[in-house]
């Protein structure tokens, strides 16, 4: 099953799907994409990605996550295309027996999906223009589109 | 000689002008050997860094990584997740 949606991400059935009896913590990372008004409004960010690394990034991300909290159960999507301002363009949800390790995990995956998934995000600006995200550095103009 | 599939997204895939392109290199042969390669037979790609994020066949891997026939090379901009 694929990590990546081209739609809106439902946090109900990701909780859904790492919920069980014995897990009683339930830790949910929503990304959101953000407004920034000093450089000019951002209204959307159109997100790609080299789609089947991406889904074996996520699934060794997973894995190394689950070998370290063995009882928790953890889910996550990541959005593709247009995400405008205030949705969700990742949602994790891991749960386990108790909150400490629910929180452990989710921090886990959100710190090694920044580091290794291959994702691009382009800025979409409320001037018309469209910038490529560089998180190391300043976004490199390329619009107007 | 091998036949290396090289893979552009993103910034990279505007300034090479493609999403994808072939390489033949002798064996044995580097992720290195084949940006090398890419640059000379795709003049946009020269403004690429040095040394970009590379991948083989869906996994990270380090510019000196050995790349045998029938590769996937893959080109990675500055990754921007989450």
């Amino acid at each position: 099953m694929s990590h990546l949606t081209r739609g809106p991400i439902s946090i109900d059935v990701l909780v859904r799907e790492v919920g069980g009896p014995e897990r009683g913590g339930t830790c949910v990372f929503l990304g959101t994409v953000r407004d920034a008004p000093g450089d000019g409004g951002v209204t959307g960010i159109e997100y790609s990605a080299y789609d089947a690394m991406a889904d074996a990034e996520f699934d060794r991300i997973l894995a190394e996550a689950t070998k370290r909290w063995p009882e928790s159960r953890i889910a996550l999507r990541h959005r593709l295309g247009l995400v405008e301002t205030e949705e969700a363009s990742i949602v994790i949800a891991a749960a386990a027996p108790h909150r400490a390790h629910a929180f452990d995990a989710c921090r886990y995956v959100v710190e090694e999906v920044k580091k290794r998934l291959p994702i691009w995000k382009k800025e979409l600006r409320a001037d018309g223009s469209a910038l490529w995200v560089d998180p190391h550095g300043r976004p490199a103009v390329v619009g107007p589109e | 000689m091998s036949m290396v599939r090289v893979r552009f997204f993103a910034s990279y895939a505007e300034l090479a002008g493609c999403e994808t392109t072939a390489v033949d290199l002798p064996l044995p042969a580097t992720v290195e050997d084949v940006v090398r390669r890419v640059r000379e037979q795709l003049p946009g790609t020269r403004a690429l860094p040095e040394r970009p994020l590379t991948a083989v066949n869906l996994r990270h891997a380090r510019l000196d990584a050995p790349v045998v026939d029938g590769d996937e090379v893959a080109l990675l901009p500055p990754l921007a997740g989450g």
